[in-house]
């Protein structure tokens, strides 16, 4: 099977027992996805799969033939993501174990705002015009339920949540687009 | 983790042969649940099918145009965010939205949602007796932690509750699946679906195996378009339903005119409160109306000491819910 993991094409060969989390880390080296609790709880393997917040540790790598992995090693360019700069600027890391799915995770909240994704504690469930650059707009309330599968046994929560307000005030960046 | 070979099905009917032709074989779908369920060792099939790249992925209107056709592999955050599904059927997004992360939403699909299994804690753990993953072992919840049993339609054999959200949406506001299976397509009512466990609770629905669940379809209606869902958990997120209700409501002046009750958390299947619903038609609606309708349909209860619990909190949210849906809907 193949992955494009972080910008580069890579082919591996799978038991169809392996999840997509063991193939990065075990086969691939790959070690920013971190495996946590294994059972779909705490988030800490969360990557981006095709521009998706996905967890890897509940897929079967072989169900992923072909797909674009980006993890939060991935989102840096040449500079840190926004996001990771949020995080260390606010301190929402402590032993650092959950920051990479917390960071992935981030990314997709801050994508899903912007496409106008409802949430549990969205009030007004009409559509917005996300065409004319209307989204949902993320109060502490809307980036805590949306960050909710994510744990911190640290409890860097506070940092965490000031950290995703600032991104969310900044956009995304270019390099983003381009797929890293 | 036992061997197993994995099919990427080329059409449906490959994958309802593939399937149907091995009873060690198994569906799969997003794989939020059935993973788990590998690693965990509750089940082990020598054959998973993905069915996951099948053209299941559209949400579009019925061929009648009476309904929405919601394909078996759109994922339940696609199907939360669709203008027509936050627009027309609320509860069907609030009860959505309310459900596992937003990670598992991602990932998660329309139809494995329907055929996610229990958690009851036994059913997980496989150093325990569970009839409804090892047929005649025994019942572990009957007399170890309770809070989590089912208090209507449980059987001396099984206390597990359904899990799914969405179905308790789509049992208040009658929908339907579309199962193919070797013969053709047939529709199943989504209160056909589910059944109560009586003797044989490792069958958690009607279908036979090898039956692929292709679509949902939601009927268009007025009182649909005035429904929602209320989740009561241990958290405020991620986190399963102690109690969960489904509610539509039409008023007729002071008087409910119409009204759809769908409770999640209290049996092995979403609980369609018929006998509260009757009570509540034509009268004028208020909180200590709904109590008694309420309670009129949980005659039948039974509760243990850790359960009875789900009874007053079933009671009271969906009075409330309820109460506030007919303020909005005068």
């Amino acid at each position: 099977m193949s992955l494009t993991v972080d910008g580069t094409a890579r082919s591996l060969r799978v038991d169809t027992r392996t999840t997509l989390l063991d193939a990065l880390r075990e086969q691939l080296g790959i070690t920013s996805p971190k495996k946590g609790c294994d059972h779909g709880q705490c988030g800490s393997c969360t990557v981006l799969l095709d521009g998706r917040r996905h967890l890897t540790c509940l897929a079967l790598a072989v169900a992923y033939d072909g797909v674009d992995v980006v993890t939060a090693d991935g989102l840096a360019g040449n500079d840190l993501h926004p996001v990771q700069q949020a995080f260390i600027k606010h301190d929402g890391l402590q032993c650092g174990y959950c920051t990479p799915g917390q960071v992935c995770s981030a990314v997709g909240v801050l994508r899903e705002a912007e496409q106008g994704m409802p949430s549990h504690v969205t009030e007004d469930l009409t559509p917005q015009d996300t065409e004319a650059g209307e989204g949902v707009e993320l109060t502490d309330e809307e980036i805590r339920e949306r960050m909710s599968g994510n744990l911190c046994r640290c409890g860097a929560y506070v940092g965490i949540l000031d950290a995703v307000r600032e991104a969310a005030g900044q956009g995304e960046p270019e390099r983003e687009a381009a797929g890293r | 983790m036992r061997e197993f070979d994995y099919v990427l099905a080329t059409s449906p009917a490959h994958a309802v042969e593939t399937v149907a032709g091995n009873p060690d074989a198994r569906f799969l779908g997003g794989g939020t649940n059935l993973v788990d369920h590998l690693k965990l060792g509750v089940t082990s099939p020598d054959t998973l099918v993905d069915v996951s790249r099948l053209p299941f992925d559209e949400i579009e209107e019925c061929s009648d145009g009476a309904g929405l056709r919601i394909g078996t592999n759109v994922p339940n955050s696609d199907l939360a965010a669709h203008p027509v599904i936050r627009s027309r059927f609320p509860a069907v997004a609030r009860a959505l939205l309310a459900g596992a992360s937003g990670q598992i939403r991602n990932q998660a699909t329309t139809g494995g949602n329907l055929l996610q299994r229990t958690r009851c804690v036994y059913f997980q753990d496989v150093t325990t007796p569970c009839n409804k993953r090892e047929l005649g072992s025994g019942c572990s919840a009957l007399e170890g932690y309770g809070r989590y049993n089912a208090i209507l339609g449980a059987s001396s054999d099984c206390v597990a509750t359904h899990p799914s959200d969405l179905a308790v949406a789509l049992a208040a506001l009658d929908a339907a699946v579309v199962v193919q299976d070797g013969r053709g397509r047939r529709r199943v009512p989504i209160e056909e679906l589910h059944r109560l466990p009586g003797d044989r609770p490792d069958l958690d629905t009607t279908l036979e195996h090898g039956d692929l669940i292709v679509a949902i379809e939601l009927p268009y209606s007025q009182i649909a378009t005035r429904s929602t869902y209320r989740k009561v958990r241990d958290r405020a997120s991620f986190a399963f339903a102690l109690v969960s209700v489904a509610a539509a409501i039409e008023m007729d002046g002071d008087r409910v005119g119409d009204v759809r009750i769908a409770w999640g958390g209290v049996a092995h299947k979403p609980w369609r409160a018929h006998r509260a619903e009757a009570e509540l038609i034509g009268r004028p609606l208020t909180e200590e109306a709904v109590r008694a309708a309420v309670d009129v349909e949980l005659a039948d209860a039974r509760t243990g000491e850790e359960s009875a619990y789900k009874i007053p909190m079933l009671r009271n949210t969906t009075a409330v819910t309820l109460t506030r849906l007919a303020q909005e809907a005068r």
